[in-house]
């Protein structure tokens, strides 16, 4: 089936370029493999027929997030360097996050293999129109507790920004 | 007699539709370098490049008249750009030195796939848009791809490795990332009005980013149907049009390139070809935002505001033929967007260019809050008249 | 000196929006869009060039023919970028002009150098060196833009010349008063 050869390009693509981001010592390199990334995350989202995930993907995270990590990175201009060796919490928390991933991963495949829906997914019976609008009504009514609480988060992110790079010196600084 | 075409498979029809289009989009692009020169000289009350002529041509009456548009003179810089040395600079990183113009052609020649450029009436009586992709996500389509656009700049700004092209990579980068959200922000008006039933359409509708059925709702009979949305959001559309100018880094938003204070920006270590490649994706991205200006506010292919093509060809007695319908259909969607494309060099040939922090204070402080009023503005008012 | 404060009008909203003056240039622009080119298409149309431009220098002739530059080389050495560079001579007995005067043997003038100051005409006692209309030099090579003698007679031509010097001066001989 080509949609399989499909997924499997894109799939080598997103998991190589992924790879390329964590390995790559030219930083410029690396913000653009997770470039390529989030691409072959998108394509992968259209072989689901998931298009509008896939368009806010390349519009959001392709278009704009890593336009500002480029801009970042290009003004700090850090080449490489040495790298530190890991401190022991590091490497004790890389191992749980790899044990959770593993974990989290297999019951995936297991709860994919219990439902046996993996091939039942019937593209058709989507209405390709309906996804966006099916998309909007979830996210005001399901799913609205999770995006509200997400946007305080980004909120209180971008607060924390705003503090950390103003540097105030008092609190007469604060207008 | 188009018989075998329909019997080609799937795909070549769709590469050979992809490819006509690029065929008709590279040729108005790279030609819109000259028209801006010949407009730029008219508006400074000179002829512009007239001279050029291939003597082999020089026989044919009437060629003068071509010779005198400097239509010979595009022909010959694109030669020209095809055939110099294509220096690298010794200093730049040559991989995304030599990538940063192909990353640019690569949104520009894309967008166009979700852009519908006619319409047709097919033999059940309806109205058919021409387009290669008749995609739901429609705008979100263009805005996605055409917002990679800014990683050619970027790329090559940084590649460049000198300061001029890479201030201009970070001007551009900010730049255009400030004027998307007012950009995306002006056209949620449209879409939610357009989200509306259409005439004889069953209540439940779908929806729907697709622009070709924001054409069709300026083409609904009735006064209020007919109006094209420039006469019912002025300000979205007033709003989307200096986004749009921002967006595709021309004056009075050119800080980008702007040449009196970055020499070239980013295109100051590029040479032949790939300098130019960098100039057709620019007109390109300049035709992709008419189109959409034009689909938006401006009816699309309809002629004039509560005249619609479908008016047009009955009047005329084509309705039964689809192929005239279509080209005349695509002639005046692409007349439109030409004229918009006049617009845009009329309107760099009038206006100096802002100062840096002033495009950033414009973007932020004004665009933004006027296109969030505006949004509610009409959010309030949409949901008010869809009760 | 009495400083007058001016009050300056805040902007109205109309004006802070841009809006009312870059309509007010487009009408501009677009006035002189239709209007007639005020260029000229340069070699087919020359431009008008007023009385006394200083052009290309040239030497000229009498109307008799004769050449007027009796050598005597003020215009070598007034040239601000030592543009000149005259040989002096003696003219041939056989000619009629012999005994007259002296006249160059060369006469080469570098118009890679010359600034076209007009001091050689300023300073020629004989009216012989002339800037005139000539506008346009070009040329391949160095050895080219070096005018020599006979291109600056061909380029200079014969000015009308009331004084007839020369016929004064031959008949002044004849008569045995040479100065």
């Amino acid at each position: 089936m080509s949609s399989d050869i499909f997924f499997y390009i894109f799939a080598a693509l997103t998991a190589g370029s992924a790879l390329a981001v964590v390995f790559t010592k030219n930083t410029v390199a690396a913000a653009l493999s997770l470039l390529v990334s989030l691409v072959g995350v998108a394509a992968i989202f259209v072989l689901l027929d998931a298009f509008l995930l896939a368009a806010l993907m390349v519009f959001v995270y392709a278009g704009a997030v890593v336009a500002l990590f480029l801009f970042i990175v290009m003004l700090l201009d850090s080449q490489g360097g040495t790298r530190k060796p890991f401190k022991k919490a590091t490497l004790f928390s890389g191992f749980v996050a790899l044990l959770l991933l593993i974990v989290g991963l297999a019951s995936f495949a297991q709860r994919g293999a219990q439902a046996a829906i993996v091939h039942e997914v019937p593209a058709a019976a989507v209405p390709v129109g309906a996804s966006l609008r099916a998309y909007g009504e979830q996210l005001f009514t399901t799913y609205l507790l999770p995006v509200q609480i997400v946007g305080f988060l980004l909120l209180i992110a971008m607060l924390g920004v705003i503090v950390l790079s103003k540097k105030f010196e008092g609190l007469g600084d604060i207008k | 007699m188009f018989d075998f075409y329909f019997d080609l498979p799937h795909w070549i029809r769709m590469a050979l539709q992809g490819l006509a289009v690029m065929l008709v989009m590279f040729p108005i692009a790279a030609a819109c370098s000259m028209a801006e020169r010949k407009i730029a000289a008219w508006i400074q009350d000179r002829p512009g490049p007239n001279r050029t002529l291939a003597p082999i041509l020089a026989w044919v009456p009437g060629i003068g008249f071509l010779q005198r548009l400097g239509i010979f003179q595009l022909a010959a810089d694109g030669g020209k750009f095809a055939f110099k040395e294509d220096a690298i600079p010794g200093h730049v990183n040559k991989f995304y030195f030599v990538a940063a113009p192909i990353i640019a052609m690569i949104p520009a020649l894309t967008t166009v796939v979700a852009v519908p450029f006619g319409a047709y009436i097919d033999s059940a009586g309806k109205l058919v848009p021409i387009v290669l992709a008749n995609v739901d996500l429609g705008i979100l389509v263009v805005f996605a791809v055409s917002s990679l656009g800014v990683y050619a700049v970027i790329l090559a700004g940084w590649a460049s490795n000198s300061k001029f092209p890479f201030l201009g990579g970070i001007r551009a980068s900010a730049q255009l990332i400030s004027y998307e959200l007012s950009m995306t922000l002006s056209v949620l008006p449209v879409f939610l009005w357009t989200n509306g039933p259409l005439a004889g359409e069953p209540a439940g509708f779908t929806g729907s980013l697709n622009l070709a059925r924001v054409v069709e709702f300026q083409s609904q009979a009735g006064f209020w149907g007919g109006a094209w949305f420039i006469f019912l959001m002025p300000l979205s559309a007033f709003i989307f049009l200096v986004a749009l100018f921002a967006e595709t880094n021309r004056q009075p938003f050119d800080t980008v390139e702007s040449e009196a204070d970055l020499v070239n920006s980013f295109g100051s270590e590029y040479g032949a070809f790939k300098w130019s490649l960098f100039y057709v994706a620019e007109y390109a991205h300049m035709l992709i935002g008419s189109a959409i200006f034009m689909i938006l506010f401006f009816g699309g292919w309809n002629p004039l505001p509560w005249y619609t093509l479908s008016d047009l060809a009955h009047h005329l007695n084509f309705a039964h033929l689809p192929l005239v319908m279509g080209v005349v259909g695509i002639g005046i969607f692409i007349g439109k967007v030409l004229a918009m494309i006049f617009f845009f060099m009329w309107v760099r040939w009038t206006l100096p260019r802002f100062r840096y922090d002033q495009v950033m204070a414009i973007g932020w402080k004004k665009l933004l809050p006027l296109a969030i009023a505006n949004l509610v503005a009409y959010t309030i008012g949409i949901a008010l008249l869809y009760r | 000196m009495a400083v007058i404060p001016v009050e300056r009008k805040p902007l109205t909203l109309a004006e802070r929006t841009y809006i009312p003056q870059i309509v007010g240039g487009l009408r501009t622009t677009l006035k002189h869009l239709f209007r007639k080119p005020l260029t000229l298409e340069y070699p087919e149309q020359r431009p008008a060039l007023p009385v006394g431009y200083r052009g290309v220098p040239t030497l000229v002739k009498d109307p008799n023919g004769r050449e007027k530059c009796v050598s005597c080389q003020l215009c070598e050495f007034v040239c601000p970028p030592k543009a000149i560079r005259i040989t002096p001579g003696e003219i041939p007995e056989e000619s009629t002009n012999a005994h007259v005067e002296k006249a160059p043997q060369a006469f080469d003038i570098d118009m890679l150098r010359c600034i076209y100051c007009g001091l050689c005409q300023e300073v020629c006692p004989e009216e012989a060196i002339w800037l005139q209309n000539q506008f346009s030099m070009s040329g391949y090579t160095r050895e080219e833009m070096v005018n020599n003698k006979a291109k600056l007679y061909e380029l200079g031509g014969t000015l009308p010349d009331a004084h007839f010097k020369w016929d004064k001066k031959k008949a002044a001989e004849e008569h045995g008063n040479a100065h």
